[in-house]
């Protein structure tokens, strides 16, 4: 079970006060009527569904009943930052490229020992450098 | 004389450099003489060959299922299945092996009442006794709404010439003694539909039941080989890379389940799926108790018992995306909050393993069997929580759909655009488990 951190209570508290409202940062179209069916298909269902970081939002139910980001690992399950709606999030998936060059540098140092810090409001710039690269 | 005598099927196959020995009570004795140390293995542990016709990602149930079909019914047997891990060790090996048909619309119930036809003959088409055990699902209603929804759906099933009736509280009990008919506990129960047909089969034994069939027409089922990237040329699919190298196909079908949405972001491909844990557990072996399957939707509890005596109690899935096969403990607490009312004599029997597997739901809780933007790739996924039931039909349909290029009649109503379309086939209310 999760701890999560609040943004707006600016408080650690436990899963089931909170409801996962699903993928974040998905903007509705501006004007549905004028769209396509693929693209009104597209924002309605399909979704990025990643093996990793994953950028979802959370509705803090039994709490202050607000709607906020969270950065969360959907391997390992940590929870690398929460955020405040209308902000960006500090921590995003490596891109392919980088991937692939990280992978090309650095064979031996593949599993690189992750940040054991428990959930954070904000990640330090090296914890953040340390899961981006 | 030769022409009229029918040869028998185990001899008609022609496999690849692979004779597939026939079990049956004779070669059980013959076996005991030797201390059972001289059975063939079950399938080969080929090396991949360069090139395939189709190349099947991910040996889980409906995988092999679809490998098998393939070659039985189209006669295309230069494929591969190629496992990340081991043959039938992910969900197949992680549910609550209930087979029944009774959902309510017409598209999604002729597609798993063809599975449960399938069902009836698998020991003895595949030679492999799947323990298909027709036991009878009863799904529970507590509330008015509840027995309203049982109603239509048993009138739905009926139309559709699946079996089914509606029990009231009485009848429930005289079906499962051990069931609290209490009307004064917070969900009682009214009454349930009951399909008689229903009930569960052996999960591991139906995949290496599939695995053997489909081995012994010369499939190469190929295990520890993880498909790390999918191949295209000019809009067309032409391999996979994969631990083991690049294997070459022209046809690759993902059947991978929670992990549809990362083999679809390989060629840049985004699915209507989420991917999230679902828990079950089963309890320490106790006498027979329970002889039938029952499901209950509205409080989230469903039960059975083993052939070995445990009770094999499904859960529900974690409310966010998870790739971890395992769930958290707060939906395990709840599911037997609601086992211990339903049957207060179990309170205090202890469980001994629980398990997560990770599924890949879908908005409309039916599956996508579907071709794509990509030429030569296919996807047969979205089964969620529910997708043991239909893993003979699933792979015969979806075996259809990869030899014609166009899918099965009944596959039809299950593409990837009704997404687009809006012709959804809402199953929320019989797919049992809430999402």
């Amino acid at each position: 079970m999760h701890h999560i951190y609040c943004p707006y209570c600016e408080e650690m508290r436990e899963e089931e006060e909170y409801s996962y409202t699903g993928e974040a940062h998905i903007e509705r179209p501006k004007d549905p009527a004028s769209i396509a069916d693929e693209a009104w298909g597209d924002y309605l269902f399909f979704r990025a569904n990643p093996r990793g970081i994953h950028h979802e939002m959370w509705y803090h139910t039994a709490g202050c009943r607000r709607y906020f980001n969270a950065t969360r690992d959907t391997h390992s399950y940590q929870i690398h930052e929460t955020y405040k709606m209308g902000e960006l999030p500090a921590v995003t998936a490596p891109t392919k490229a980088a991937l692939v060059a990280d992978k090309a540098k650095a064979a031996p140092v593949k599993d690189k020992a992750k940040p054991k810090t428990k959930t954070k409001a904000k990640v330090t710039p090296e914890e953040q450098q340390g899961d981006a690269s | 004389m030769a022409s009229i005598i029918k040869i028998p099927i185990a001899l008609q196959r022609i496999p690849s450099g692979h004779t597939m020995k026939k079990y049956s009570g004779f070669s059980l004795f013959k076996h005991s003489l030797s201390h059972h140390e001289n059975w063939q293995a079950v399938w080969r542990s080929p090396q991949p060959k360069k090139q395939y016709d189709v190349i099947i990602v991910g040996g889980g149930g409906h995988g092999l299922a679809t490998a098998y079909y393939l070659a039985k019914v189209h006669g295309i047997t230069n494929v591969a299945v190629l496992e990340k891990g081991y043959l039938g060790g992910g969900n197949t090996a992680r549910n609550t092996t209930i087979v029944r048909s009774n959902y309510l619309w017409d598209e999604a119930s002729k597609l798993y009442d063809h599975s449960l036809d399938l069902w009836k003959d698998l020991s003895q088409d595949l030679n492999y006794n799947v323990m298909f055990s027709q036991r009878g699902v009863l799904n529970l209603g507590h509330n008015l709404q509840d027995m309203r929804d049982i109603e239509r759906r048993v009138n739905a099933n009926r139309l559709n010439g699946i079996d089914g009736v509606v029990l009231n509280t009485a009848e429930v009990k005289k079906i499962v003694p051990v069931i609290n008919d209490s009307q004064d506990i917070r969900y009682p129960v009214l009454g349930a539909s009951w399909q008689a047909t229903g009930g569960v089969a052996r999960h591991d034994a139906v995949a290496w039941g599939f695995a053997r069939g489909a081995d012994s027409f010369g499939v190469d089922l190929i295990q520890q080989c993880e498909v790390t990237d999918i191949i295209k040329e000019d809009g067309a699919v032409v391999g996979v890379q994969t631990t083991q190298g690049f294997i070459g196909a022209k046809k690759v079908a993902c059947v991978t389940a929670g992990n549809s949405g990362v083999m679809a972001a390989m060629v840049g491909l985004r699915l209507p799926i989420e991917s999230r844990p679902l828990q079950a557990l089963v309890s320490e072996p106790v006498k027979p108790i329970i002889d039938t399957v029952i499901m209950s939707n509205a409080v989230h509890a469903y039960v059975s018992q083993s052939d070995k005596g445990d009770l094999v109690i499904g859960a529900g899935t974690d409310s966010y995306n998870g790739y971890g096969q395992r769930g958290s403990f707060n939906v395990v607490e709840h599911t037997l909050s609601a086992i211990c009312e339903l049957f207060p004599m179990l309170s205090r029997v202890r469980m001994n393993r629980a398990w997560g597997g990770v599924v890949d739901t879908c908005p409309d809780a039916c599956p996508i069997l579907s071709k794509t933007s990509v030429k030569g790739l296919y996807f047969n996924c979205g089964w969620g929580t529910g997708g043991f039931k239909a893993t003979p039909g699933s792979g015969h349909v979806f075996a259809h759909t990869l030899a014609h290029d166009e899918p099965h009649p009944l596959a039809a109503p299950f593409s990837l655009d009704r997404f687009n379309t809006g012709h959804l086939i809402d199953e929320h209310g019989a797919a049992g488990v809430a999402h």
